[in-house]
């Protein structure tokens, strides 16, 4: 199936019975396999009159304890950004979904990698972090999809999808009984109506008192911590005796392994670490592989930003270097292979 | 089929089912005697029969793509040139949008069916949406609304990508068959990348290369 109809099928296997929406390439898959699936499970599909009003229906129903996803691209995902930041500030788990396309403002349509700095650093204002999942095959788009809603019901934040116009709209079998649920918190705090059986419930981003508003958020950042602590999410290839270690993620990381096996054939042993996981970013591995490999090199479909994150991940003890097409343009595996077996005559490796 | 009496062959169905490659297939199939392709997808920019244009233009086949194509700017436009295909000996192949993408077929309705035509359901069991032989149905009746033709057959288009074996498409016989059954609608033939695949016993097996293209 398609990427964009994986995640769409996965959300409602994860009991998600809700979805907002507004259409814009290269998701719109989403909202139409939704909008024939979701009436067929006994949940709601629904056409927003925009994507702010998708994500602030995405927190109200939310808030009522029910699962509920909103998707879009790029230009969208901006739009959204303002609810994101006030579902981080109410504490509520969502999904949200960025098929990335480039940008910036309306861009293009062909994929795109380089909201990266948006989805890890500033999908929203104040003190916060997102947990951002990097899907590489449309399997992923399924597994990381389930694995989403139970990351968001377990830490009571949004979870982001970073995608790309490739994967999401790529072709490859999927099977759906490959994820295994976790064990999931009750949801006390939603307000689902209790015919006055407790206290009522209220969910609310403003708080008043600048101490209160400061404990509230020492709170969540200690989840933050818990969530770095446990759920660094990172595939290995070709790494043990990697001189050149490539860092990809998505779509990229595809390339990257290509180019890893292209360029071990003309002598420059490469391999790739892709990073599941964007935020927390798998800085510790990083590190690790710092001990061993004698270069990175980050390949993107941006100008290069996730580039940052590895030399901070690195400390600088290796040289970094970059990759990258931008504008829609995708990295052919031979351009990579090649910037490979040039960083290996540079640095005598 | 590929020695269809009709010169205008419609491949539509629902997105994803392997319309494009059975498209290219078929216009490729068909070069020797004068064909021409004509990319009618205005639903979806990605994985289009404009990616196989240097290809088919070498074996000889006429290509009428959309102007902006696989740009940023990739609009639903209708080349103007599309109305020579009603006037010349070519065999004409329109590779059409999935789903409700077929609307732009309609805008032809009249020319097509004033020159004669055989309109081909691709079908592919493993799509979730069609793999009810009922839904694949409804979308078949759905698609004709939109374009105002009529299906003529079906084409068993059943895979799963680079995992499709012999017994994928096998075990897609009776799908097809129950498809055929319930629309009245021949399965003209069943579809399958190279040789290994071709199911034993299947009569009508049209043996294709792989035309989408390769990003990794």
């Amino acid at each position: 199936m398609k990427g964009n109809e994986a995640i769409a099928e996965a959300a409602i296997n994860a009991g998600c019975l809700y979805y907002f929406g507004y259409p814009i390439t290269p998701q719109t898959e989403i909202s139409e396999y939704m909008a024939k699936r979701m009436p067929k499970v006994g949940g709601l599909c629904l056409q927003a009159e925009s994507e702010i009003a998708a994500v602030n229906m995405l927190l109200g129903a939310s808030a009522s304890g029910t699962r509920a996803m909103t998707s879009s691209s790029s230009p969208g995902i901006s739009l959204k950004s303002e609810g994101i930041s006030y579902l981080v500030g109410s504490d509520l788990p969502a999904v949200v979904v960025n098929v990335q396309r480039g940008g910036p403002g309306l861009g293009g349509i062909q994929p795109s990698q380089a909201d990266y700095y948006q989805a890890t650093k500033a999908y929203g204002h104040g003190d916060m972090h997102l947990i951002v999942l990097a899907p590489s095959t449309v399997q992923e788009m399924a597994t990381l999809t389930g694995e989403a809603f139970d990351l968001a019901d377990i830490y009571r934040t949004p979870v982001i999808i970073l995608a790309d116009g490739a994967i999401g709209q790529m072709m490859e079998p999927v099977d759906f009984s490959e994820r295994k649920p976790r064990e999931l918190p009750e949801k006390t705090w939603a307000t689902c109506g209790h015919r006055g059986a407790r206290k009522h419930n209220i969910v609310n981003s403003l708080l008043m008192e600048p101490e209160e508003l400061e404990r509230s958020i020492r709170d969540r950042f200690e989840r933050y911590r818990k969530i770095e602590e446990n759920e660094v999410m990172c595939e290995k290839y070709m790494t043990d005796d990697a001189d050149i270690v490539v860092v990809a993620f998505g779509i990229a990381a595809r390339i990257a392994k290509t180019a890893a096996q292209i360029a071990r054939s003309r002598g420059v042993k490469a391999g790739v670490l892709r990073p599941i996981t964007l935020w927390p970013f798998p800085n510790k591995e990083i590190s690790a592989l710092a001990d061993t490999a004698k270069a990175f090199l980050s390949v993107e479909l941006s100008m290069g930003q996730m580039v940052t994150d590895v030399k901070l991940a690195c400390e600088c003890r290796r040289p970094v270097d970059f990759f990258g097409r931008t504008g829609g343009v995708i990295p052919a595996p031979a351009d990579v292979a090649e910037k490979l077996c040039a960083m290996s005559r540079e640095l005598s490796i | 089929m590929v020695g269809s009496s009709k010169r205008i062959i419609i491949v539509a169905g629902h997105f994803g089912t392997g319309k494009t490659n059975v498209s290219v297939s078929l216009a490729l199939a068909s070069a020797s005697r004068g064909s021409v392709i004509i990319d009618l997808d205005t639903v979806n920019p990605y994985f289009r029969a404009a990616d196989s244009v240097p290809e088919l233009r070498a074996a000889g086949v006429r290509t009428i793509i959309p102007e902006y194509s696989n740009t940023n700017v990739d609009i639903p436009t209708l080349p103007p040139e599309i109305a020579s295909v009603f006037f010349s000996d070519e065999t004409a192949i329109f590779d059409v949008g999935g789903d409700d993408g077929a609307a732009a077929l309609g805008v032809y309705e009249r020319d097509i069916s004033r020159v004669g035509y055989e309109m081909l359901y691709v079908i592919n069991m493993y799509r979730l949406l069609i793999a009810d032989p009922e839904d694949a149905v409804a979308v078949m009746r759905e698609i004709e609304g939109y374009s105002r033709l009529r299906f003529t057959g079906i084409v068993n288009n059943s895979n799963l990508g680079a995992e499709t074996t012999r017994e994928t498409v096998a075990a897609s016989v009776s799908y097809a068959e129950c498809v055929s059954k319930l629309t009245g609608l021949p399965v003209v033939f069943t579809s399958v990348i190279g040789d290994a695949r071709a199911p034993e016993g299947v009569e009508n097996v049209f043996v294709m290369d792989d035309h989408t293209k390769k990003l990794f």
